[in-house]
């Protein structure tokens, strides 16, 4: 799977779990201010990436940091590099 | 203690006749059912029902993602019929969050799908790695008051009381108390349910549940007649806007009813089979409280939900204390037991029955037995006048709940 098709897959989930518009879904989008989604989604979010890519996420400490969405793209290309 | 007049100004239901009021009291007045086969029933070990009353489509995408998020059906029906309410009260958004409205709702458990969800998961490897954290506000058991609050941004009293079948009508009565010794000058009051096989489980394993109606399900569920053999299990929620009366003239909203009277007595005798004599006790309270003779109610909206002995005991309860001149009637036979909703749906459309001045008949009422036909049994639509209505509404663990409801 390419980086692309990746991030298309996380876009996809994000919009389908929170019901958001694809449109939306840019790099600079920051989760709460852009995006409207708080620290009870940030959980959902968690479970929902998890299950679409099989990797663990809970409990890292850097996934705490994320703010934007391309800070969660390049957490989840890098997870899914040291999972391959 | 009435320190002040209460009003209602404002209903809403959620209901197996539809969504809306009028789509509830159109349907009671062509006789239509809201009972067909129930999906998921079948494959159940052990379960004899087939027959249910679901709520048709609804659109719960009227209520934003953030505060959807946390409800389970029985919230999001809620909250439907709350914005139903609001909408007809003509509530300002300032008087809804100023914190003199409350709210008083509840169900009788939490989300039984979110529970099976959850168990689901946590189950076959005893792990929570796959639980959502919305998951817990849809179980908790004031999971409809909290969201409804959290959606309508109140900052009033919230009172989420839950007695199984007795929830709808305890928590008007509630609310309605909340206004009259003045605490609040408004609440959102009522009761609402989603239905899971469980539900329906829970009456057929106390021998409670009806199991006809396979090849007609609309004639599954028959209050006070010969034939009933149990409850019909079904969902929806009721929700009405209460106000003291000075406050709904002063804002100049529209009165639909009085709530001049309540009562909620416990039947210690037994935890599930309910007895005439606490019955009786609980009606008279609430006309006690009302400050009316028995000989003053027009019209008793029952609980009768179709049980062998729960009709027979409010029959002969009902034929003790009035006698049989006031007419009688159950609307389980055509929306089954709407469960914690079915106080307030059944009140929402008795209300509508003053406002008409026609009185529902209980669907497939034709052959009353013997033992409830010591009532004035409303078997066809009558246009009758009625002032002074009485709301029934009893519950498992014996907790039974009368109001007294007066024509605007």
């Amino acid at each position: 799977m390419t980086d692309a098709e990746i991030i298309e897959r996380i876009n996809s989930a994000l919009a389908e779990e929170f019901e958001l518009e694809l449109g939306e879904l840019v790099p600079e989008a920051i989760f709460k201010d852009d995006l409207d989604l708080d620290s009870l989604d940030a959980v959902d979010m968690v479970i929902v990436l998890e299950q679409e890519f099989g990797i663990k996420i809970k409990k890292d400490e850097a996934f705490k940091a994320i703010s934007t969405l391309g800070d969660l793209h390049k957490f989840i290309l890098t997870k899914k590099d040291e999972a391959a | 203690m009435h320190l002040q007049r209460v009003v209602v100004t404002g209903m809403g239901a959620i209901s197996p006749l539809g969504n809306g009021v009028k789509e509830l009291w159109s349907g009671l007045v062509a006789g239509r059912s809201g009972l067909s086969r129930m999906e998921g029933l079948e494959g159940v070990k052990g379960l004899r029902p087939r027959i249910a009353g679901r709520v048709p489509e609804f659109n719960a995408k009227a209520i934003p993602r953030k505060a959807r998020r946390t409800m389970s059906n029985l919230s999001i029906f809620a909250a439907l019929a709350a914005l139903e309410a609001i909408e007809q009260a003509g509530l300002d958004e300032a008087t809804l969050t100023g914190g003199r409205t409350g709210l008083s709702v509840g169900s009788t458990t939490g989300s039984s799908q979110a529970l099976e969800q959850f168990f689901k998961l946590y189950l076959p490897e005893n792990s929570l790695e796959a639980i959502r954290g919305t998951e817990f506000f849809k179980i908790m058991n004031h999971s409809a008051a909290a969201n409804l609050a959290q959606f309508l941004n109140l900052s009033g009293r919230v009172v989420a009381a839950s007695a199984a079948c007795s929830t709808g009508c305890l928590n008007i009565g509630l609310a309605a108390e909340a206004i009259a010794i003045g605490k609040q000058d408004a609440m959102l009051c009522g009761g609402t349910d989603e239905l899971h096989p469980l539900t329906v489980g829970t009456f057929d394993i106390i021998e409670a549940a009806s199991i006809s109606g396979s090849d007609d399900p609309a004639k599954a569920s028959c209050p006070f007649d010969a034939k009933r053999d149990g409850i019909v299990c079904s969902e929806g929620a009721g929700i009405l806007l209460l106000e003291s009366y000075d406050h709904a003239k002063a804002r100049g909203a529209g009165i639909l009813a009085e709530i001049t009277g309540f009562s909620s007595l416990c039947d210690s005798s037994n935890m599930a089979s309910p007895s005439a004599e606490a019955i009786n006790r609980c009606m008279a309270e609430a006309l006690k409280d009302a400050e009316i003779s028995e000989s003053e109610i027009d019209y008793v909206n029952a609980h009768a939900t179709g049980t062998l002995q729960g009709d027979a005991s409010e029959a002969q309860a009902v034929a003790d204390l009035l006698g049989n001149t006031a007419p009688v009637s159950s609307l389980k036979g055509h929306l089954g037991h709407t469960m914690a909703a079915s106080g307030a749906i059944e009140t929402i459309a008795t209300i509508r029955m003053m406002q008409e001045s026609t009185v529902i008949p209980t669907a497939n009422l034709t052959s009353p037995a013997a033992e409830c036909a010591v009532l004035n049994n409303v078997l066809h639509l009558q246009e009758r006048p009625i002032t002074y209505a009485l709301k029934n509404n009893f519950a498992l663990g014996g907790i039974n709940t009368s109001l007294v409801l007066r024509r605007a």
